[in-house]
């Protein structure tokens, strides 16, 4: 099996303009920053948050707090992954009770992801709620769970894969569709 | 990086890497002891076997609350209830338990080398809590911990170790993991308790020297780890509590030789008055508190790492696996390498 690219889906300056759309998004449907907070689910949904984060700085002047959540212990297919997984540090260091609290991550498919994050958050405290905000919505979805704040939504078959490459963890910055080619 | 165990018996084999991929995968289960709500649904329908072979509160009181914190049951075997008064060996009660189908066994024994003898005719992973005067890696991982996070680093540390070493596994693993990372050891207790043998217990280039005169053997310790007196040993005519409390006692006065921020530690329970004194064990330089909360963060990252996997497939959690079909690829975590 070769994977093989098929098309950029997002540039460099594309994804900035995106996650400054979104955190405009963001502030205007909250009615303010005061009791915002962003989670970041590991590993690209982090940086994500703290891009976000730091637009925000730009619109309200006001530093929103960022969360960071390793979802693994959350999973429901961990049968299939745990010998490949690797536990990361969560870091949530503000109390969750009573916050509008964001999700930030990367790719929105199954929606498996996001409901293991709502478990953690909820071991945490009691949100006043919860809001979901992805840079890619890719359909295909196995659980009631939708979005608010999307970055861009991508029609995509099933053998396909979309790749969110980031300057902090990639080394470059940019969203690629790729394909399985048996 | 990942490593892979089948069992945990020893931390004597496993090397620095391993040793600190372990303790490091201990740490976001600190952080569940920090959440009001602490039970996690990871490892829902597994059972941990319980197999105490030898009185234990605390380790078994430990290991059980981490299997319930990650979802898991448990089943229990104590020595006085079981079957071994009757005469049953170790291997047809493991077997035994090993046919009610846990996912891992947890044992203690009083003799050494029982968990290991126990793995090899077992397929589930097996964590070895104790077995004689062998090893406790769950302990020594534990105090470790609880160093790493009080200090920032367990590299190149003075270890000072009081008390009953002969007897004691505590003392052993510690050697054996803190030894691979530069720390050097002062053993000091009674003669009979700490013979010649023990300088080379450590792997190849490991200082351990033995004291006799506890001041010395406290000067400038960053880390004293005070064992337990069993009293039944004192009961020996050669030594009598009251010359134990005159000689190896810790007290404040003599922790002042030690650095000024030197941590004490105690696997418990601790005999107050006999090995250490009260203002010692309540003193801020005590770690007695943190080294039972690590133990269940430490105990949850083992049962963890070994069960978290495939039963339905008769696979073992060990064994190589297929990647998961890629949910998408950002999910597939760094690719891994077997550690065995």
């Amino acid at each position: 099996m070769r994977i093989v690219e098929k098309a950029q889906l997002m540039s460099a300056s594309e994804i900035d303009r995106t996650l400054q759309r979104l955190a405009h998004e963001i502030v205007e449907k909250s009615g303010g920053t005061k009791h915002l907070a962003l989670i970041g689910i590991r590993r690209r949904g982090v940086p994500l948050a703290q891009r976000i984060a730091q637009a925000m700085r730009g619109i309200d002047g006001v530093d929103v707090p960022v969360g960071t959540l390793d979802i693994t212990l959350y999973r429901d297919d961990l049968s299939k992954v745990a010998s490949h997984a690797v536990l990361q540090s969560s870091d949530i260091s503000f109390g969750v009770d009573n916050m509008d609290l964001v999700l930030v991550d990367d790719v929105l498919y199954t929606g498996r992801t996001i409901r293991a994050a709502m478990n953690g958050l909820f071991d945490l405290g009691r949100p006043k709620r919860v809001s979901l905000c992805v840079l890619i919505d890719r359909g295909h979805r196995e659980m009631p769970i939708e979005s608010q704040f999307t970055g861009r939504v991508v029609q995509t078959s099933p053998t396909e894969i979309i790749e969110v490459r980031l300057r902090e963890i990639d080394n470059e910055e940019r969203v690629v569709l790729v394909d399985r080619v048996e | 990086m990942t490593h892979r165990f089948r069992d945990l018996l020893a931390l004597e084999p496993l090397n620095a890497d391993a040793l600190t991929f372990l303790l490091d995968q201990s740490k976001p289960f600190q952080e569940i002891q920090r959440h009001p709500l602490k039970k996690l649904a990871t490892l829902r329908g597994k059972t941990v076997a319980l197999a105490f072979f030898e009185n234990s509160t605390r380790t078994r009181l430990s290991f059980g609350t981490a299997a319930s914190r990650l979802g898991a049951d448990t089943m229990n075997l104590q020595a006085e209830a079981s079957s071994l008064k009757k005469g049953e060996s170790l291997l047809d009660t493991v077997h035994t338990l090993d046919a009610m189908k846990p996912d891992c066994l947890v044992m203690r024994h009083a003799a050494s080398g029982a968990a290991d003898f126990v793995a090899r005719h077992l397929d589930i992973p097996v964590i070895n809590a104790g077995d004689g005067t062998h090893e406790h890696p769950s302990q020594g991982l534990l105090d470790a911990l609880t160093i790493r996070d009080r200090k920032g680093s367990i590299a190149n540390l003075n270890v000072t170790i009081l008390g009953d070493i002969q007897h004691s596994r505590v003392a052993r693993s510690n050697i054996h993991l803190l030894g691979k990372f530069g720390c050097r050891f002062t053993l000091c207790g009674p003669a009979m308790w700490v013979p010649r043998e023990l300088e080379k217990i450590g792997a190849p280039g490991v200082s351990i020297r033995r004291v006799f005169h506890i001041e010395e053997a406290l000067e400038g310790a960053d880390v004293v780890l005070v064992l337990r007196v069993q009293t039944e040993r004192l009961h020996e005519p050669a030594l009598s509590a009251d010359d134990y409390i005159l000689l190896y006692q810790l007290s404040g006065e003599r922790l002042q030789r030690a650095q000024p921020d030197a941590l004490v530690l105690h696997p418990g329970p601790m005999n107050r008055g006999i090995e250490i004194t009260p203002e010692v064990a309540d003193s801020a330089q005590s770690c007695v508190l943190d080294q039972v909360t690590n133990g269940i963060a430490v105990r949850m990252a083992l049962l963890f790492l070994l069960t978290a996997g495939d039963s339905e497939n008769g696979q073992h959690p060990a064994a190589e696996v297929q990647a998961p079909k890629n949910r998408r690829a950002t999910d597939v975590k760094d690719p891994s390498h077997a550690s065995r």
